[in-house]
C-alpha cells in the first residue's frame, strides 16, 4: 500500500506541514486564499523548490528522478495547462481514455476539438481524465471543481472516490466545506501559522 | 573587367540627395531633418574610421591584432544580441550565453571556410578572415538574438502549458520541446527565407560588392553560394547552442521551470 508522508514541508508562505496520507485516504486542505495549499501540492510533486522532506512508500523524493515522482505524485492545477493545438495530442493512449471521457459527458471526437475553443469547465474535466490515464499512485487536486456545474462536480467527486477505494491517495484543495464533508477522510485547515485538523462529519 | 574608382568630389554630389531629403522635411514639417543629416554624418565618419583600421590591420599583417579584432566584433555582437531580448536572463548569463555560443558557432565556421575552401596565405590573412567573419557574426547574432527572444516569450506565455508536461513527468527538454521548435524555426527563417530570395528577389550586397569591383559575375556568385551555405552553418550551430543552453539555464537538475532566472524586466 502506498503511503504519502510529508515531513517538515515548508513553502514560502504559510505553516510548516507535517502528516501522512495513506492509500485509500482523502486529505482535504482548507484555508483561505493565499495561505499557499497550491504552493504546498507544487512542492510535493516537486515543481517548486521548498523545505522539508517528501517520502512515498519511505523513498524520498530526492532519491528518485523527479518525472517518475511526478508520474507516480500528479499535480492537477485548477487550470490545467495545454502546448499543442488539438485536444487528442494532449493524449498519448486515445483508447484507454474512452471511459473516462464517457463518464464526463465527452463523445469521443472531442480529441479532434480546437484546445483554444474549450471552455473552462471542459478544461478542467480533460485535465483531470489525462491526469487519471497515468494511473498515479497520489492525486494532488487544485480546486478540481472550481469551474464546473453541480452535475459534473458531481461526477468529478465519484470518480475521484472510485480511484481512492482502488488504492489511490488523494490530496485534495477544496474552498468548499459541503464538499470538504463529503470527499475528505481527513481535513486540515491551514492558516497563516498553523495546521489543524478538523473533524470531517 | 574594370574597375571605376571614386573621389571626394563624387561623394560630396551624392551627398546632395540627403541634403535634399532633409530640405523636404523641412518644407513639411517632419521634423525630420536633423536626424537625417546626424546619422548621414555618424555613419559617413564609422565607416571611413573602419576604413582606415581596415587598411591599417591589412598593413601590420599580424596573427594576434586580427584576432583582437575577431573578437572586438564578437563583443560588441554579444552586446547587439543581449540589447534585442525583452527578457534576459538574470546576472552574467545575460550577455554570456549568447555571446559564447555565437563567438563558438562564427569561429569554427569561419576557421572552417579559410583553412578547407578559401585558403588564403596565411589561412589568418586579415584580407579574407575579417570580412568573412563579419558576414556570419552578423547572421548568427540575428539568429541567436531571435530564438532566445522567442524561448523566454515561449517560456512565460506557455508557463501553464511547460508545467503541465513536467507534472505529467516529462523531462525538461521533452517539456519545452515544442518551445525549442518554435525558438529555432524563429531563429532560422531569416537565413532560409533569405537563401530562397537570393538572385531572384534581391541580389546579395557581397556579391554585388564584387562585381562592382570588377570580378566576373560567376565567380563573384560562386564565393555568395559559399557565404551563403557558412552563414546557414554558423547561425545554425549558434542559434541550437544558445537556445539548448537557455532552456537548461531556465530548468533545473529537478526539472523544474526556473522563470526566477530571468530578470526582472
Amino acid at each position: 500500500m502506498q503511503k504519502l508522508e510529508l515531513r517538515g514541508l515548508k513553502v514560502a508562505v504559510g505553516p510548516t506541514l507535517t502528516c501522512t496520507v495513506a492509500a485509500g485516504e482523502c486529505l482535504v486542505l482548507r484555508g483561505a486564499s493565499g495561505v499557499g495549499k497550491s504552493l504546498l501540492l507544487r512542492a510535493i510533486a516537486d515543481l517548486d523548490r521548498h523545505e522539508g522532506e517528501v517520502l512515498l512508500d519511505g523513498v524520498p523524493q530526492d532519491a528518485v528522478a523527479a518525472p517518475i515522482w511526478r508520474r507516480k505524485v500528479l499535480y492537477v492545477a485548477t487550470e490545467p495547462g495545454w502546448w499543442a493545438d488539438y485536444v487528442g495530442d494532449h493524449f498519448p493512449d486515445r483508447d484507454g481514455i474512452a471511459g473516462d471521457l464517457d463518464n464526463f459527458g465527452f463523445s469521443p471526437d472531442c480529441l479532434e476539438w480546437r484546445v483554444d475553443r474549450l471552455s473552462s469547465g471542459e478544461r478542467q474535466r480533460l485535465g483531470l481524465i489525462r491526469a487519471l490515464s497515468l494511473q498515479p499512485d497520489v492525486l494532488l487536486l487544485d480546486e478540481p471543481t472550481a469551474t464546473l456545474d453541480a452535475l459534473n462536480t458531481g461526477r468529478v467527486e465519484k470518480l475521484v472516490a472510485d480511484h481512492c477505494r482502488d488504492g489511490m491517495a488523494v490530496l485534495w484543495v477544496s474552498h468548499d466545506e459541503d464538499q470538504a464533508r463529503r470527499v475528505a477522510t481527513h481535513i486540515l485547515r491551514l492558516s497563516p501559522t498553523q495546521a489543524v485538523a478538523e473533524a470531517v462529519s | 573587367m574594370s574597375y571605376v574608382s571614386i573621389d571626394l568630389t563624387d561623394l560630396l554630389i551624392a551627398s546632395l540627395l540627403v541634403l535634399a531629403n532633409g530640405g523636404l522635411s523641412l518644407l513639411f514639417g517632419l521634423g525630420l531633418a536633423k536626424k537625417l543629416i546626424w546619422s548621414a554624418l555618424r555613419m559617413t565618419i564609422q565607416l571611413l574610421a573602419i576604413g582606415f583600421v581596415l587598411r591599417w590591420l591589412f598593413a601590420m599583417e599580424s596573427p594576434w591584432l586580427t584576432l583582437i579584432a575577431a573578437l572586438a566584433m564578437v563583443a560588441v555582437a554579444g552586446r547587439e544580441i543581449m540589447a534585442r531580448q525583452d527578457r534576459r536572463l538574470s546576472g552574467l548569463w545575460a550577455y554570456g550565453l549568447g555571446t559564447s555560443t555565437m563567438l563558438a558557432a562564427a569561429m569554427v565556421v569561419t576557421v572552417f571556410a579559410l583553412t578547407t575552401q578559401i585558403r588564403p596565405d596565411p589561412w589568418w590573412d586579415p584580407q579574407y578572415a575579417l570580412p568573412i567573419l563579419g558576414m556570419i557574426l552578423g547572421n548568427t547574432m540575428t539568429g541567436i538574438a531571435l530564438g532566445l527572444q522567442t524561448l523566454t516569450r515561449g517560456l512565460e506565455r506557455g508557463k501553464a502549458g511547460v508545467e503541465a508536461r513536467l507534472a505529467l513527468g516529462e523531462t525538461r527538454f521533452g517539456a519545452t520541446r515544442h518551445v525549442l521548435r518554435d525558438a529555432l524555426s524563429s531563429a532560422l527563417i531569416p537565413v532560409i527565407n533569405g537563401m530562397a530570395a537570393a538572385g531572384i528577389v534581391s541580389l546579395p550586397g557581397m556579391m554585388t560588392g564584387q562585381i562592382l569591383a570588377g570580378v566576373e559575375p560567376v565567380e563573384a556568385v560562386e564565393y555568395q553560394i559559399l557565404i551563403m551555405f557558412l552563414i546557414a552553418g554558423g547561425t545554425a550551430f549558434g542559434a541550437i547552442a544558445a537556445v539548448l543552453g537557455g532552456i537548461m539555464r531556465l530548468t533545473d537538475s529537478r526539472h523544474r521551470l526556473r522563470l526566477d532566472r530571468l530578470a526582472n524586466p
